[in-house]
């Protein structure tokens, strides 16, 4: 409960003129169960969950692993049907739109699965543009030039007519991230996209997706591990542990040393930057 | 980047029709009385035209009636073999995937045969009688896919070595069950044993039987076709797929039941032909890139071609006997099937 209160409650965020003031995305009290077996225990909880977000933003969702912020991810993504509560987009519950439809207005990265057989990048753009068109169908020159804008948009032009699997692991992500804008979404949703990324890649990638989400008034939700890039980078932080939302609200006010080291359990320290940002330095033991 | 075009697919497929043509002709020319080869063409096209009443040569009865009707059920069991192996591999995600390896067409053939142990008991009325034997296929292909995906299924996901190893031990087990039953059963109309494990195409069958066959081809080859861009995005994987707007369940069952469907009509009229639906899409493939939209006409195609020529040669290779065509189908099939495994897990 307290956590969606704080995310509602007035905030003066430093980019609060990028923001729109609409609501676009609304989790309400949403809680999901898993189990292997219908007759046993659920062996994953998720509880109510709730927080709001607008046009323009980047909300990361953090937590240690088995905290549940992979199975909110896909809650929101509209592949798991949730136990109770309800996710709203745009005012239309997510749960009740057509796949075809969901396609049109959310997109997924995540880690791939490998290709069975190979394709050419372009190729693999244009599947953003399926739930756009039928299933039988020619693509127009619409759908091949809103595929050479995404590319362009991720700075990966020139790897049009490169094959999949003789790029490298950068490129791949931002390629993944193209195919994601050729769906033309309104809400973006992005699971650990800098996993195995080098330090340039991932700077790269965060960035392009911060001028992206500004222009386009993406609503962004992100998973990561990254404590550091997501205090840079989000507006709005989801702080989780085991199955539970702690904490909703901007970087600054989540970042704070016992709250942090009772979550990820270790020693580290908070410091507070300049531009309202702050920095974690992890401290070991020795 | 250039996109696959309308105009593309239809010189694709006017390409390999035409080879289908020349294939044809060949395989008129051979059997026990000779022809000359422009004269085939010239009579197949007119035959094609509808003017088959203008063949007026002696030899006109032996082509129409008894070698044009075999090379009919061969370009029909070719083309679906093929589209049911092309439309597995997409919906389990691997390439070795056909419906022999994986035991469909065994299961296939025992739903044919207890049809045909049944049938004189049952008493039906004879226009229903002559399509029980190809919906108990069709039976007994959907149960028998259904049960090698769940053998296959390891932790909620498909295990591509498990699947093929679940297939081959499937098919191994349903190919002793036709054994035990053509051993015991005593019926004079279930074909030889020969005939539906190796598959063979020397039945000739009536008129309508063809159309049928030729009818049931087309609604479910144009089912899976229109699913093709989803069997596209498919291939990357059932996660992804979900995200990019398709409707994994639906597209998976509908598939399922037009390949099962594929299969049983094939192995109703030619037993258990193998290795089809695994050589003929991976050619297609290497030639034309691996886009369904392309592929599943290709492979149709193709699959009709390859059937034909396989026939042809076992018609030819120990004249005057008869090999079955599965004979020369596994020949090829079956080196190609390990030589790709290797491949991959290399």
């Amino acid at each position: 409960m307290s956590p969606a209160r704080s995310s509602a409650a007035p905030r003066v965020p430093p980019q609060s003129t990028r923001l729109g003031t609409e609501i676009r995305l609304a989790v309400e009290q949403v809680s999901y169960a898993y189990s292997a077996n219908p007759s046993q225990a659920p062996l994953f909880t998720l509880e109510a969950t709730s927080f709001q977000a607008r046009p323009g933003e980047i909300v990361a969702i953090l937590g240690p692993n088995a905290s549940g912020k992979s199975t909110l991810l896909q809650l929101i993504a509209g592949v798991l049907n949730p136990l109770s509560g309800r996710i709203l987009l745009n005012s239309s519950v997510i749960h009740s739109l057509s796949p075809r439809t969901r396609a049109q207005r959310i997109a997924m990265v995540q880690q791939e699965s490998r290709l069975l057989f190979p394709a050419r990048v372009w190729q693999f753009v244009l599947q953003g543009r399926h739930a756009h068109g039928g299933s039988l169908r020619f693509e127009s020159k619409d759908d091949m030039q809103i595929a050479q804008n995404a590319l362009m948009q991720v700075g990966a032009a020139e790897l049009a007519d490169r094959w999949m699997d003789q790029i490298s692991g950068g490129e791949k992500q931002r390629v993944i991230l193209a195919r994601a804008l050729a769906q033309q979404p309104l809400l973006l949703l992005l699971d650990e996209p800098t996993l195995h990324l080098d330090i340039a890649a991932q700077v790269g990638l965060l960035d392009a997706l911060r001028r992206l989400c500004a222009r386009n008034r993406y609503t962004v939700i992100v998973v990561t591990h990254e404590l550091n890039l997501a205090a840079e980078y989000a507006d709005q932080i989801l702080l989780m542990q085991s199955g539970r939302c702690l904490r909703v609200g901007p970087p600054a006010a989540i970042y704070q040393r016992e709250l942090l080291e009772q979550v990820f359990q270790v020693p580290l320290k908070v410091e507070m930057r300049g531009h309202g940002r702050p920095r974690v330095i992890i401290l070991s033991d020795s | 980047m250039r996109p696959l075009t309308f105009r593309k697919l239809f010189f694709q497929c006017l390409f390999l029709l035409i080879i289908l043509f020349f294939v044809v002709v060949v395989a008129l020319k051979f059997g026990a009385v000779p022809v000359s080869l422009y004269a085939l063409g010239r009579d197949l096209l007119r035959v094609l035209l509808g003017q088959s009443s203008q063949i007026s040569s002696d030899y006109g009865l032996i082509i129409q009636n008894i070698r044009l009707p075999r090379i009919i059920l061969g370009i029909i069991v070719g083309a679906s073999l093929s589209v049911a192996g092309t439309s597995f591999q997409a919906l389990l995600r691997n390439p070795l995937a056909d419906p022999y390896v994986l035991g469909v067409s065994s299961g296939a053939a025992l739903g044919a045969i207890l049809s045909l142990i049944a049938e004189p008991h049952l008493a039906l009325p004879p226009a229903f009688g002559a399509l029980l034997t190809p919906l108990c296929a069709f039976v007994g292909a959907a149960i028998t896919i259904t049960a090698v995906y769940f053998l296959g299924r390891r932790q909620g996901q498909i295990d591509s070595n498990t699947l093929l190893l679940g297939g081959v031990i499937t098919a191994s087990f349903l190919s002793a069950v036709i054994v035990f039953l053509m051993s015991t059963v005593n019926s004079s109309n279930t074909r030889g044993m020969v005939f539906w494990l190796m598959g063979n195409l020397s039945t000739s069958f009536q008129k309508s039987i063809y159309w049928f066959l030729a009818a049931g081809f087309f609604i479910a080859a144009a089912v899976i076709y229109a699913t093709a861009n989803d069997l596209n995005i498919l291939l990357s994987g059932e996660k992804e797929a979900m995200h990019l707007g398709v409707d994994v369940r639906r597209v998976r069952f509908v598939v399922y039941i037009a390949a099962s469907l594929l299969t049983g009509l094939a192995v109703s009229v030619s037993g258990a032909v193998g290795y089809v639906g695994l050589i003929v899409p991976h050619v297609m493939r290497l030639i034309f890139g691996s886009d369904h939209r392309t592929l599943l006409p290709t492979a149709a195609l193709g699959g009709a071609i390859a059937v034909v020529i396989a026939d042809t040669l076992a018609r030819i290779v120990v004249a005057p006997n008869e090999l079955p065509v599965g004979a020369v189908t596994a020949v090829i099939g079956a080196p190609l099937f390990i030589y790709l495994l290797r491949r991959r897990l290399a």
